[in-house]
């Protein structure tokens, strides 16, 4: 090997390196499906989005349903609620959002319940905002579902979620 | 190295002719039908897939289940490649149980993409007292379960005839020429005109068992064509590569004395 | 092998290598000097390396989506064909890989059967040789029976009741290893449970038979021993790697050949029928790397003694070493030998499509008569053999033959013809 390795590059040191090239493309190419294979799957991904009957919740409720294997918070928030959340200076927030960006319809809030800081679900109306407080490590969020107090960085993730109709929710 | 070479090549030859032949056992009278997914770079014919499933849908689908197969499959790539829309009405026709709702109860809604098929029967054996003592097989990977695999589909659909002359059939049950054992107790599905396709196609037997088999033989291997793509593409590149480290094989061995 | 200390270069590397001498075990198998006259009949060894490590790493993955249970495991299986990302590809490499597997073992075993690899010093190899491929045939098995289709199921109430031809205790083994009265749900889950142990007892065991290889050091086609090691070996890199990768490439296309194209042709249609205790599948065939053994096992009329014989068929391969009197190793030195050698290879060949046809009329004859010439070959041919066959004369060394330099001009005839195989 050590005298062809001193002299210029020929041809013949060319098909070394094209073999070894061409060897490291395939031995890449078929280590991708083994990785791709730990991802969703399409019978995973298909169940991408689920619809909520909501005509039964009263202002000042809330529910949680499972979306994706999470929690997700429907909570139909009465005038009061609505109002504290909408008066809050964005500058005292962490995590600076509007509420009227949250909540399109200012009655209803829907977001995953997971705590941003290491997943664990908050519990409601807790806390010193009594809304939403997570007992694993003591965040406090607002009637927002915004990150007031605590170790979690952001506020609660708002899904992509739409009104079939008045009575039901489509989350996904 | 020569020697070596065609000693291996004609084992494999052997065992891959050996195998073909023990696959296709009893299967050397089939009708045979020129697949179009069949060879090398086989894919399916689209219109016949979606008349396929129409005639499962309109024919098979009050007996047979197609369990491991959702909606969803119908839009999906490589397959009947319905619009999502158009697979979202499909589905839409069928009803599935769902629950429990938040009164504990259980409900019926319109099935979604992300549902099985509905199945005929609740269970085998409502299957079985239904069809007098047989159970309609589910056809999921049915062509994959039979020796022959799309021909046999396709020639027991065309086989119904009558018995030959002294043999007593019991009622409910039919002579099938390419059936295992020439009885069956399904009577031949198929008919002239038993369907009015929605492309406009005549439903000749001839042309909705062809149809049938299609989507069937797309539902027991819904990744036929990817697999063809890749398989073409990863023997050109082991070709390639083959050749490759041929040569720098020769350029490593050229360093000593001995051949390789 | 290598004589002389190795030394690393870097201090490091001396620190480390002085706690634990991995260097040292990486030099020695780098450097590790082989005949430079090997066929290509021996690259099988690397190739065996790879369908080992394919069928772990593979199964590793099916093992994450498939669900070991009567009721799910043959759902779970449609769901790796259908949904997982790029499931089926794993699926049918790893079910075409077994037989791959085996195709490659059987080619193994014959080159060592041919050139005699299994005479002292190497009988130790040989043995933990048969040991792999007693463990790769119960791992084939039980992997067979996860899918849990008609063949799955029938083959496994078939196999397991080998067990009861077994005197008094027969019932009760049977019953172990069921775990119940039938093949059923626990049978699958302990099948499952060893199918993913097995393959890591064969690789400690294939650690162990390149370790005894690597002491006597490799037989070569000649069948003599290496007398100037400078002269007679390369060193295994770049030399054997190189050439081992060549091959390993042309079995791979064959190997994607069939994934791609005929994934299925290897299996039963059967399998594609889900488990059903009530019905019996019309032919139960084993696959075909099993289908030798299974026609001596049908061949003896007796039960027990059926089971006696199919175990004693692997087990005569085991004592080999010490059936085979012959002093010469290689078929090429050996030409009565040399003739019986095909003999064998068409017999288990002949056995192996009699395992496959039904066990009545001719095929029962033609199978018995194979079974007993099976037998013959190894308990009477080759003892006798080894004593009266008068063999050719052995050259000095194996680079004169390689080189065609030989003196003896009847030596130099038998070099030609064996140059082709090169």
């Amino acid at each position: 090997m050590s005298d062809s390795d001193k002299k210029k590059p020929n041809r013949r040191d060319f098909i070394l390196t094209a073999t070894t090239a061409a060897g490291a493309v395939g031995i890449g190419a078929a280590v991708w499906p083994l990785v791709d294979q730990m991802n969703p799957d399409a019978s995973v991904k298909a169940l991408a989005s689920t619809e909520v009957d909501v005509s039964s919740i009263e202002p000042g409720q809330s529910i949680t349903v499972l979306w994706r294997g999470k929690p997700v918070f429907i909570k139909r928030r009465t005038q009061q609620e609505i109002d504290s959340a909408r008066s809050v200076d964005l500058k005292d927030l962490k995590h600076p959002e509007k509420d009227e960006d949250r909540a399109k319809d200012p009655e209803w809030l829907v977001m995953l319940g997971v705590c941003t800081h290491l997943g664990c679900v908050p519990l409601t109306d807790k806390g010193d905002y009594n809304a939403w407080f997570c007992p694993c490590h003591g965040s406090h969020y607002d009637t927002s579902g915004r990150i007031r107090k605590g170790p979690a960085p952001t506020n609660m993730e708002v899904p992509k979620y739409e009104f079939v109709n008045s009575n039901t929710i489509k989350i996904g | 190295m020569k020697n070596f070479f065609k000693i291996i090549f004609f084992s494999i030859l052997l065992i891959y002719s050996g195998s073909q032949k023990l696959y296709a056992e009893n299967s050397d009278e089939l009708l045979k039908v020129d697949w179009s997914f069949k060879s090398f770079f086989g894919k399916f014919d689209r219109a016949s897939l979606q008349r396929g499933y129409q005639v499962y849908n309109e024919v098979c689908a009050s007996c047979h289940s197609l369990k491991h197969l959702s909606y969803r499959n119908l839009a999906e790539k490589g397959g009947p490649e319905f619009t999502e829309a158009e697979a979202k009405a499909i589905a839409s026709n069928f009803e599935v149980t769902d629950g429990p709702n938040s009164d504990g109860e259980m409900f019926e809604r319109p099935a979604k993409l992300s549902d099985r098929f509905v199945m005929p029967y609740s269970n085998v054996q409502e299957a079985i007292v239904a069809n007098g003592g047989a159970y309609p097989p589910d056809m999921s990977v049915l062509v994959k379960a039979r020796m022959g695999g799309a021909d046999y589909i396709y020639s027991v659909l065309m086989g119904y005839e009558d018995p030959p002359a002294g043999m007593e059939l019991d009622d409910g049950v039919y002579y099938n020429k390419y059936m295992y054992g020439n009885k069956i107790k399904m009577a031949s599905p198929l008919s002239e005109d038993i369907i009015e396709y929605s492309d406009g196609t005549k439903a000749t037997m001839d042309q909705m068992a062809k149809d049938v088999t299609t989507f069937l033989q797309w539902a027991a291997e819904p990744h036929l064509e990817s697999r063809h793509k890749m398989g073409f593409r990863v023997i050109v590149y082991l070709i390639v590569l083959t050749i490759l480290v041929y040569f720098s094989m020769k350029k490593i061995w050229s360093r000593i004395e001995t051949k390789v | 092998m290598s004589e002389h200390e190795y030394i690393p270069k870097s201090k490091l590397g001396k620190w480390f290598n002085d706690r634990l001498p991995l260097l040292t075990l990486a030099n020695h198998l780098t450097d590790y000097p082989t005949p430079k006259n090997l066929n290509y009949w021996w690259t099988f060894g690397g190739i065996l390396t790879f369908c080992l490590i394919t069928q772990i790493i593979t199964g590793i993955i099916l093992g994450m989506h498939y669900i070991a249970h009567a009721d799910l495991a043959f759902e779970s299986v449609e769901h790796i064909m259908r949904d997982v990302n790029y499931g089926w590809l794993i699926r049918y490499v790893h079910a075409n890989g077994a037989s791959m597997f085996f195709l490659a073992v059987y080619i193994h075993i014959f080159r060592a059967l041919y050139y005699g690899s299994y005479k002292s010093p190497r009988e130790v190899i040989w043995i933990i040789g048969m040991l792999i491929y007693f463990l790769m045939m119960a791992t084939a098995f039980m992997g067979y029976v996860l899918p849990w289709g008609q063949m799955s199921f029938w083959g496994a109430t078939v196999i397991t009741n080998l067990f009861s031809a077994i005197p008094l205790v027969g019932e009760s083994i049977t019953n172990w290893l069921w775990g119940g009265y039938s093949v059923d749900n626990p049978t699958l889950t302990r099948f499952f449970s060893l199918h993913y142990l097995f393959p890591f007892l064969i690789l400690g065991l294939v650690v162990l038979h390149i370790w005894a290889l690597h002491v006597p050091g490799n037989n070569n086609p000649i069948g003599i021993d290496i007398k100037k090691p400078s002269k007679d070996t390369v060193p295994f890199h770049p030399y054997i790697v190189i050439k081992d990768l060549f091959a390993l490439l042309i079995f791979l296309l064959v190997f994607a050949f069939f994934v791609f194209f005929s994934p299925n042709i290897l299996g039963h249609a059967d399998n594609y029928i889900e488990a059903n205790p009530l019905v019996t599948p019309a032919h139960i065939v084993p696959e075909w790397y099993l289908l030798p053994f299974y026609a001596i096992l049908r061949s003896v009329p007796d039960k027990l003694l059926g089971v006696i014989a199919m175990f004693a068929a692997i087990f005569v391969l085991v004592i080999l070493p010490w059936l085979d009197t012959s002093k010469v190793r290689s078929a090429i030195f050996r030409p009565i030998y040399k003739q019986f050698y095909w003999f064998l290879v068409a017999d288990v060949l002949i056995l192996g499509y009699m395992g496959a046809m039904p066990a009545e009329g001719t095929y029962l004859l033609i199978a018995r008569v194979a079974t007993i010439y099976y037998f013959a070959h190894f308990l009477i041919i080759l003892p006798f053999l080894g004593m009266k066959e008068k063999t050719i004369e052995l050259p000095l060394n194996i680079t004169d033959p390689v080189l065609g330099g030989a003196a003896n001009p009847e030596m130099t005839k038998n070099n030609l013809k064996h140059r082709s195989d090169l």
